[in-house]
């Protein structure tokens, strides 16, 4: 029987109810996916069998629950087996009628058996309805023996279902079964009780799923059906689950009724409500008037893929073939850099008026029982592999490796590319390629023509007369009104019409919280932006940016289910920001589709909310009056404002026009265009169309641009359009960053995508204005929103007629008096940096009293919380500060970014307290692992792992107690860390690398990190270095962290830290510091809620951080579920930091945040400064602790009952404040934990690994050499680690001598395969490898050839996946054949040889040679500041597809060129026996003029710079600049 | 700002003064102003640090320094002007009387030299008045409401100027021959040309504040006239009574207080005749000055341009020391041992000193001071510091001219404030409430008279308060 699944927290599906911070819109997943087919098409049995072994051995990919059986679910999804069916049907006495007369339904009941009465009765009555004859049922058998019990305890009861087709013509059967399912599902979704269990995996007569809550060993043993020989099918596609939703669920396991998804949807929120503001016009002569029934397309309920397999189902359904439709929603790039065929390009650009895409990573396996197909993202972000045997077999997996095929069996092996499609026809029995599919897709229809003759383009409208600049007075009232600071104009303005890119800053965001805060704030500054982590990469906008597009059609859009010309009659935008000159063309152009209305977003000056209210509506009204007479763009205005009438915040009129008009069907009827004074920075913009404006005019800042280059303030512009120029390109680049973020690629699925969180607003405002917005604490509402505008307005407009002629100081950015409050005050800086010099612990609690001062703090969320009296216990009853320190660590703050000095005491303050010390990103100098005289140990406990990986060697992993996997910063959550060249010296290049005086921007993403599985490898790589060192992974606060972190737990880490957004930088983009991410305080919060209510937390730590300044903060956070503190720039205060944010300006005048050899001379910072504080806190702690009654932390953590629910009132805008949520104490279900108490079960010491540190033990112990042969599977990840680590422990980082341990390798080795290899270690595979080989290479030698017996040509044959070298600091590879997409990357010392690369090859590097005997992806040589690669270009387009921003290409003329290249080529040919080396070599003087040398430019002058004896050159322009110039 | 390496690449320059030689043989002003673009050097070494402590903590008047300094940087003299007057009305003052506060929480000043705020306040208001940017702003639009100011020293002056700019109609009653009070008074003519008040004062009545010299009230005028004819009364009478030092041989002809001896040469220099018998001069004499604090320094000054033989200076307190100590970390007030111009200009400075007795001859003139040194204990745990008297230590100085420069004690309590009833406090200041009122409804007081004898700046602050108080009041 099964258990009742628990009432309280979820229906019987379990689906979790939201509850606290939980809510289950915020699940993801990501998985394995794959297929397996027979090109013959007969269909047979080893294929299911083979397709059940390739799901077992792609289950590392998936995840299991807290009860530690329950997969996350695995499925199959395969043809009808006809004959099996038959069998079954005869038995039951169902008269089945010919293969394709009938269909089967997979059905998933509720347990309750009346329910599932109900729900068979719903089916049948729909099938009666639609025509269709019913010819029984089937009852599943299955077997839950082997299940966990989570899946148990909300088994469905699972049925099949036989429908005959009957007169129903065979090509409308599909419509028709399509049409009584939801006619089905919408009946029983209209039951009273909760029959949530119900679903229906597929419907049919071509193909049908088998999948559950299982784990891939399970499927076969809970499904006899799969293993009984009959069933056969001429295919298999397979998926493994990993869903970082903690609760997974029977229906959502994959494959879909079409497709399986590897992956992650980023624009959901957007791509769900346009698919919304469509239906009202979709129409189809297949369906007619059934239509409706459909309605709605898309079931919200489901996962990211389930809702993009609904899409497809109705795509389909509609007529679009299926390579057609997943053409129209994962659409490749194909912007400007990508040569590709006219009407391929004309063929997107005709569907980017119609769809945009579904963005986010993507392998997607799709079927309609006669193709199978796979398609990969435009970033090829998943792996997707594929094998072809001789006799016809089709392999394709998130890995090679999942079937053993025999090496002479092989006939080809190859990757999908970004973009790219393969398809497989069981009818023609063959492969149809890429450019086949698309060519003939692109070409049935004229589209080029099409797209020509229709698009309207901006400048192609009647040119406008001069616009004369605004009147001075009139501006200075504007802006005024709309809120503009005289900081805002220099911090914020003026830089991004300077530099053409946004400003950057540094240290922590302390201003408050904009709820808080007591001026009058925009309503920008309610919200926060969310980020892509873990779940999804962020991209890099800058490195990568040929995959990004802001290119979109704005105006009226017709029926999804044709194709006229006139869908893309429509306004054609290259970017969303337009000039007053735009505006005066587009009001004053006469084109029947281009039709601009203005709507005033005005209210009376004097109102409150109720008028605000009114007027809204009555813009609404007007919006859909104009709809209705033409218009096809709606611009919305505030450009009149004036004494009267004041402007309504742009944001709630877009935003609620947008979701007034998806209400009432109209919003694909017309573009909305924001003429708006309040926009001026980036974030302003990215909000405005991520809450539905399609392109925006910002005419107050630009007339303060050209105010500002009156006023001589841009020096760089020599006239106003200059400045104007820059301004926008500001914008631009700032919003490409914004998308990248979140992973997001082009602006029309960024518009209306909703990423961002609001903070502060209440629930009837984000109901109606921003609807589904989450805001998780309640807040204002269009009352104190009004009163806030009245109160700008007023000083644009005062009573006594004259505006100040100076505009508020702001103080947002830096400290002003009368300006935004910051935590950090004056005294407060001064009273600590005192205390701990003096040692004055009375003076230590003035600081404390002046931070929990609750009069006038009130900067942070916690400010408002107060404790419920509980009965105190006597001081000395708490346990000591010594027990207390160990849970300190410092934040990650890289020597890099602080000096040596600061960064050295820190470490020896931390060490000596027992607390931990944190790297930071910027690796260690392994003199620091030597202890001082005085015993003082330099050595950072924590060692952290960024995307940058920067001096990440094996000797930095073993010496560690910790490594910390940072995945985000609160300061700047979805980007990469930030190091300007000024300090990048010639000590710290060494330490990291690279190259002195160029800027290092680490990769906004990890590039060995795509998905949630992913991670869970890097774990497991870590793990494997270093055995004895926990694992953690740093995350930063934002709706959704809780699942992550739950998905990171599964992935077994030992610690999540989730960081607050308003943590420290050394440099980063203002807009990054000051509007993305939330506090810490919602996403300690919501982890807590999660990892409990998933019996995830009893084993993984929770650690966080983020302006944690006294006791009462740890006591909250602990009480929250914290059981680790981090401290950063408290710690950097007590070294002599006073908060003059110049770190990245190098330019710290205390010698903290700098590497100015003369300012560093002024540091006056102390180890015992730092100690005294972490001692100070703890003693401050344990106070609190025992005026709250608890003895010891661990007593004390999770019980978030002593916080009272009701926040303390500030002022009146925290009066709305709703806590309860937040404050929700999470009980744990029975024998669950509220904070760790066990450790994670790795499984590394199980691995192959082991056994190698076995037969290496002649090595390891007496330096003997060893020679090793097996074979090797995909299954066996991460070979070689552990070896090396220990090698590198007992013989430090130079190793062993070349060749001493030889590792020989038959066989698809698993992914990571020598990871971190040491010197003197050399693998040789015989056959392929997985991605992320040779990741972290430090000085070992990798060996990859074809099976002997393979007959294919290596070097046209893909042998190794993605992401090979990442962050090799040293060592050789050597690679007979062709590798995935960014090879090489971020190397920055290791050689290599290899016949061919992908897409992004070395991206990054600064350092090492590579060399590429074969063709080059796009993007090569992205970011490349240093190393030198050579690649043999045949074809002669090298330059055509490389990225040429920061490298000179050269002929390979010099001697030493040549020798070096010569050498390494034949240094390949012996290790490989490579045909082509040798072939090359043969003709060395034929071959060696098609060499192209690629030379970072930065990288040779740093090198003239050292021939020349000199280190730094401040001249030097830096990566960015060189770039975003470029 | 403006260049992020400024303080890197240039040193403190200070603005020159006069040779000693020549100085001190006039009125005129010491300092010097350094050379626009020198000065626009300087203002390159702020940092526009992240938390400006000059304009956080150091300045009572909140001045926007590193705003100014980057405008200088950028040569927007006249947005900077503006910015400056948005929180000073009187920086020509502050420009060269103030302690400079802003510098000594300079953030530079942590381990160099602060950035030279107080000069570059200085001459960006001097740019103004030569460029004629400095204008009369009356208020657009008067409500026809009448307010009295009582006082037309820093507090008087600028809360009566803040006051009619709001577009009510200001008298300023006074009762010297020319407003100004304790700056043209007090304030010797080398550290503040008088030229410079009366300019400002020029500018107050364009924009339609009166000045009633010679007006003093409750005497001249009676309260119960002031709070008939308006509809408020501001009080800014400073805080003019002095400490005495009461030992034998106080009463001796030639032992003075300190402001007499300073106003006197003030209205000497300002052409008003002084008869010869009430004259106070050091001309020959030699001088002891009691008190080491800036009024103690301007008599040395006036002495010494007055031709004094020998000038000794005594004080009470230890000599501080060259630096800061560990107990007097940046950003406080650094308690460090300054030395004025007047100093450079010859004297002698004697630390931990007590007065015993005024010994005079048979006319009754002074001829000597008696003199005990001091024995300082430290400080205990509340802070103080006692001292006790070393036996045996005591000598002489030879003086003819006593001037006693030992502060002051709280404002005048004259029939003013005894007929507007105004409650004191312990220290006998007026009384208020955070809002400037005090216990007469309608009557608001400000400056030195509320909070005792202090600087200019937090006068000037205080007056700007004051004002949004009484504007408040009227605005009812």
């Amino acid at each position: 029987m099964p258990e009742e699944p628990d009432q309280r927290r979820c229906d019987r599906s379990g689906r979790p109810l939201p509850t606290g911070l939980y809510h289950p819109a915020q699940d993801h997943d990501s998985c394995g996916v794959g297929f397996v087919a027979y090109l013959e098409g007969k269909p047979r049995h080893s294929i299911v069998e083979q397709g059940v072994r390739v799901l077992m051995n792609l289950e590392h990919r998936g995840a299991l629950g807290g009860d530690k059986s329950t997969g996350d679910g695995a499925g199959l999804l395969i043809q009808i087996p006809d004959d099996f069916l038959r069998r079954e049907c005869k038995g039951a006495r169902i008269q089945l009628p010919a293969m394709g007369e009938y269909a089967v339904g997979m059905v998933f009941l509720p347990t309750d058996a009346a329910l599932a009465s109900a729900c068979v009765e719903a089916v049948e009555r729909a099938a009666r309805a639609e025509g269709v004859e019913l010819l029984g049922w089937r009852k599943v058998p299955v077997d839950a023996r082997t299940l966990g019990e989570l899946a148990r305890s909300t088994q469905p009861e699972i049925r099949q279902l036989f429908l005959g087709r009957g007169s129903i013509p065979a090509e409308a059967f599909e419509r028709k079964l399509y049409l009584l399912r939801r006619a089905a599902e919408k009946t029983v979704g209209a039951l009273h009780a909760d029959a949530s269990q119900f679903h229906i995996p597929s419907l049919s007569s071509r193909t049908l799923a088998y999948k559950g809550m299982l784990t891939a060993t399970q499927l076969p043993e809970f499904y006899p059906d799969l293993r009984d020989p009959a069933l056969a099918s001429a295919f298999a596609i397979v998926h493994q689950r990993y869903s970082t939703n903690t609760f997974p669920m029977w229906r959502l396991a994959q494959p879909f009724r079409m497709l399986a998804h590897n992956g992650e949807i980023n624009t959901l929120r957007g791509n769900i409500n346009r698919m919304r503001a469509r239906e009202p016009l979709l129409a189809s002569p297949l369906f007619g008037p059934d239509l409706e029934k459909l309605k709605p397309i898309l079931q919200e309920e489901g996962s990211d893929s389930a809702i993009l397999d609904n899409l497809l189902e109705l795509l389909v359904a509609g007529g679009r073939s299926l390579p057609h439709a997943m053409m129209m929603l994962v659409p490749e790039a194909w912007g400007g850099k990508y040569m590709m065929a006219e009407d391929k390009r004309a063929f997107y650009e005709y569907h980017a008026a119609i769809m945009e895409p579904w963005d986010g990573p993507a392998a997607l396996v799709f079927t309609d029982g006669r193709y199978i197909g796979a398609t990969l993202d435009r970033n090829g972000l998943r792996p997707a592999r594929y094998t072809v045997t001789r006799d016809g077999l089709v392999v394709m997996a998130s890995e090679t490796g999942v079937l053993d095929i025999p090496g002479d069996k092989i006939l080809s092996r190859g990757r999908l590319q970004p973009g790219r499609m393969f398809l497989v026809d069981l009818e023609q029995h063959r492969i149809i390629p890429d450019s086949e599919i698309k060519a003939k897709v692109s070409r049935q229809r004229p589209y080029r023509h099409w797209v020509k003759d229709n698009r309207i383009e901006l400048r192609g409208l009647l040119a406008p007369s001069h616009i004369p600049s605004e009147d001075p007075e009139v501006l200075l009232r504007k802006q005024h009104a709309f809120g503009y600071t005289e900081e805002e104009l220099k911090m914020v303005i003026a830089p991004m019409a300077i530099r053409g890119q946004e400003a950057i800053g540094s240290m922590g965001n302390d201003a408050a919280l904009a709820v808080l805060s007591e001026r009058p704030q925009i309503l920008f500054n309610y919200f926060k932006q969310l980020f892509a982590q873990v779940t999804n990469p962020p991209i890099d906008p800058l490195r990568e940016e040929l995959v990004m597009s802001l290119m979109s059609f704005v105006g009226r859009e017709r029926n999804l289910l044709v194709e006229t010309p006139e869908h893309c009659r429509q306004l054609k935008l290259h970017h969303p920001i337009l000039t007053p000159e735009d505006m005066l063309r587009l009001r004053s152009t006469r084109r029947p589709e281009v039709v601009a209305r203005d709507l005033d977003m005005l209210f009376p000056a004097n109102g409150g909310g109720k008028e605000l209210g009114e007027a809204l509506e009555e813009m609404f009204e007007r919006a859909e009056k104009q709809i209705a007479e033409g218009a096809t763009l709606l611009v919305l205005t505030d450009h009149h404002m004036d004494e009267r009438h004041a402007a309504i915040p742009a944001l709630l009129a877009v935003s609620g026009l947008h979701h007034h008009l998806i209400r009432k069907g109209l919003r694909t009827s017309a573009g909305i265009i924001v003429e708006t004074g309040e926009a001026r920075e980036v974030i302003h913009f990215a909000m405005l169309l991520a809450f539905g404006a399609n392109a925006i005019c910002p005419h107050v800042a630009f007339s303060t641009v050209r105010e500002l280059t009156e006023m001589g303030m841009i020096e760089t512009a020599a006239t106003h359009d200059d400045a104007m120029d820059a301004y926008i390109t500001a914008v631009k680049k700032g919003l490409l960053k914004t998308f990248s973020r979140m992973g997001i690629s082009t602006i029309r699925s960024f518009v209306g995508s909703q990423i961002f969180e609001a903070v502060g607003l209440g629930p009837e405002l984000i109901e109606k204005y921003f609807s589904t917005t989450v805001s998780r604490i309640g807040g204002i509402g269009l009352e104190e929103i009004a009163g806030e505008v009245r109160a700008r307005h007023a000083r644009g407009f005062p009573p006594s007629g004259r505006p100040a002629r100076l505009l508020d100081v702001g103080g947002t950015y830096h400290a002003r008096q009368g300006g935004e409050k910051h935590l950090w005050s004056p005294d407060a800086i001064g009273m600590l940096q005192q205390s701990v010099r003096m040692n004055d612990e009375r003076l230590f609690k003035d600081y404390v009293r002046l931070m929990n001062d609750q009069s006038r703090a009130h900067v942070t969320l916690r400010s408002l919380f107060q404790f419920r009296a509980r009965s105190p216990v006597p001081l000395d009853q708490v346990e000591s500060v010594e027990k207390i320190l160990p849970r300190f660590a410092s934040a990650a703050m890289s020597f890099g970014s602080i000096s040596k000095e600061a960064h050295e005491a820190i470490a020896i303050a931390m060490n000596r307290c027992g607390a931990r010390s944190n790297s930071g990103e910027g690796g260690e100098d392994p003199a620091r692992y030597v202890r001082l005289p005085n015993g003082d140990n330099l050595c950072s406990r924590v060692k952290q792992v960024a995307s940058g990986r920067f001096g990440v060697t094996t000797d930095y992993l073993i010496h560690a107690d910790e490594l910390q996997i940072k995945i985000s910063q609160g300061a700047k959550p979805g980007e990469g860390g930030q190091l300007p060249g000024d300090k990048v010296s010639a000590e710290i290049a060494r330490v990291r690398h690279t190259t002195p005086g160029v800027t290092l921007i680490s990769p906004p993403p990890h590039h060995d990190i795509y998905s949630i599985e992913d991670i869970a490898q890097l774990i497991y790589d870590l793990k494997s270095a270093n055995p004895k060192a926990r694992i953690s992974v740093k995350l930063v606060s934002e709706v959704g962290v809780g699942t992550v972190a739950a998905g990171v737990a599964k992935a077994k880490a030992d610690m999540v830290l989730i960081a607050g957004h308003d943590g420290g930088t050394g440099a980063s983009p203002l807009t990054a510091i000051k509007h993305t991410g939330l506090p810490w305080e919602l996403g300690v919060a919501e982890a807590q809620q999660t990892l409990i209510a998933n019996r995830l937390r009893e084993r993984i730590r929770l650690q966080t951080d983020g302006q944690l300044r006294t006791g009462r903060d740890l006591a909250i956070a602990a009480l929250m579920g914290a059981e680790e503190f981090g401290f950063g720039t408290p710690l950097l205060v007590t070294l002599g930091c006073v908060m003059l944010r110049k770190c990245h300006m190098n330019s710290c005048s205390v010698g903290v945040g700098t590497q100015d050899p003369a300012l560093r001379a002024r540091f006056a910072g102390k180890p015992e400064y730092v100690e005294r504080f972490l001692r100070f806190v703890a003693q401050d702690f344990r106070e609190q602790m025992a005026a709250l009654g608890f003895r010891s932390v661990d007593e004390m953590v999770g019980h978030v009952e002593v916080i009272d629910p009701t926040p303390a009132q500030a002022h009146a805008k925290t009066r709305h404040l709703d806590f309860t949520a937040l404050l929700k104490p999470a009980e744990p279900l029975n024998g669950g934990a509220r904070r760790c108490v066990r450790a994670q079960e790795h499984e590394v010491g199980r691995s192959m690994n082991a056994e190698l540190l076995r037969l290496a033990e002649p090595a390891l112990e007496r330096r003997e050499p060893v020679e090793v042969n097996l074979p090797i599977h995909n299954v066996d990840r991460t070979v070689g680690a552990t070896l090396s680590g220990e090698i590198i422990r007992r013989f430090g980082s130079r190793g062993l001598p070349v060749d001493t341990v030889k590792l020989n390798f038959k066989g698809s080795a698993g992914q990571s395969l020598g990871a971190f290899l040491a010197p003197g270690i050399t693998i040789r595979v015989e056959g392929d490898a997985n991605d992320y080989l040779a990741k972290g290479l430090s000085g070992g030698r990798i060996i990859l050839v074809p099976p002997a017996e393979a007959a294919f040509v290596a070097h046209e044959n893909v042998i190794v996946g993605n992401v090979v070298l990442y962050g090799a600091t040293g060592g050789e590879v050597f690679i007979a054949g062709v590798a995935g997409e960014r090879f090489a990357i971020r190397n920055s010392g290791a050689s290599a040889v290899v016949e061919g690369v992908g897409d992004h090859g070395c991206e990054y590097m600064t350092g090492g040679v590579v060399v590429v005997l074969g063709p080059t992806g796009y993007n090569f040589a992205a970011g490349m500041s240093g190393g030198i690669a050579y690649v043999y270009n045949e074809a002669g387009f090298f330059d055509t597809r490389a990225n040429l921003d920061m490298v000179d290409l050269e002929s390979v003329w010099s001697e030493q060129d040549r020798a070096r290249l010569r050498g390494l080529i034949e240094e390949h040919q012996r290790a490989t026996g490579s045909l082509r080396a040798r072939n090359i070599l043969e003709n060395w003087d034929a071959s060696l003029p098609l060499f192209v040398k690629v030379m970072p430019i930065d990288y040779r002058k740093s090198l003239e710079r050292m021939k020349m004896g000199e280190d730094r050159d401040k001249e030097t322009v830096s990566a960015t600049e060189e770039v975003y110039h470029g | 700002m403006g260049s992020p390496t400024g303080f890197i690449k240039h040193a403190r320059e200070e603005a020159p003064k006069r040779p000693v030689s020549e100085r001190v043989k006039d009125f005129a002003e010491v300092e010097q102003p350094l050379s626009e673009e020198r000065l626009e050097t300087q203002a390159a070494r702020c940092m526009d640090c992240g938390i400006p402590y000059c304009h956080m903590v150091g300045c009572p008047v909140r001045n926007l320094v590193p705003d100014f300094n980057d405008m200088i940087y950028r040569h927007q003299w006249r947005r900077a002007l503006e910015l400056l007057h948005s929180r000073n009305n009187l920086p020509e003052i502050t420009g060269r009387i103030c302690p400079a506060l802003c510098e000594a929480s300079c953030t530079l000043s942590i381990n160099q030299k602060a950035v030279t705020i107080r000069q570059i306040e200085l001459q960006i208001v001097e740019r103004g008045w030569k460029e004629g940017w400095i204008q009369p702003e009356p208020a657009a639009v008067k409500s026809g409401k009448r307010v009295a100011v009582i006082g037309s020293g820093p507090a008087g002056l600028v809360a009566a100027q803040q006051i009619a700019r709001a577009g009510h109609d200001v008298v300023v009653f006074e009762r010297d021959e020319h407003p100004g009070g304790i700056l043209r008074y007090g304030i010797p003519d080398f550290k503040l040309e008088k030229r410079f008040i009366d300019r400002r004062l020029d500018q107050m009545r364009g924009e339609g504040v009166v000045f009633e010299t010679g007006v003093e009230a409750g005497v001249d005028i009676s309260a119960r006239y002031l709070l008939r004819s308006f509809d408020a009364v501001l009080i800014a009478i400073g805080a003019r009574a002095p400490r005495d030092l009461k030992i034998p041989g106080r009463d001796l002809k030639g032992v003075h207080q300190a402001m007499e001896f300073l106003t006197q040469q003030n209205r000497i220099n300002e052409g008003v005749a002084v008869p010869e018998d009430r004259r106070i001069s050091a001309a020959g004499k030699n001088i002891v000055v009691v008190g080491g604090g800036d009024t103690g320094a301007d008599c040395i000054g006036v002495c010494r341009r007055q031709g004094a033989a020998e000038i000794q200076q005594i004080e009470l307190l230890p000599q501080p020391p060259a630096g800061r100590e560990a107990d007097n970390p940046w950003p406080t007030w650094p308690r460090i041992l300054r030395t004025s111009s007047s100093h450079e200009e010859g004297c002698a400075r004697l630390w931990s000193i007590g007065a015993k007795e005024f010994v005079g001859d048979a006319q009754g003139r002074l001829k000597k001071l008696r003199c005990v040194r001091l024995d300082w204990s430290a400080p205990d745990a509340s802070g103080r510091a006692t001292f006790k008297e070393i036996p045996g230590s005591e000598f002489e100085i030879k003086a003819e001219l006593a001037l006693l420069a030992m502060g002051f004690v709280h404002p005048e309590h004259g029939p003013l404030v005894q007929d507007l009833a105004l409650a004191l406090d312990e220290r006998g200041n007026i009384k208020v409430t955070p809002r400037l009122a005090t216990s007469t409804e309608g009557v608001f007081a400000c400056g030195d008279a509320v909070m005792g004898a202090s600087l200019v700046v937090r006068a000037i602050d205080m007056g700007r308060t004051a004002a949004e108080a009484v504007n408040a009041h009227l605005a009812r």
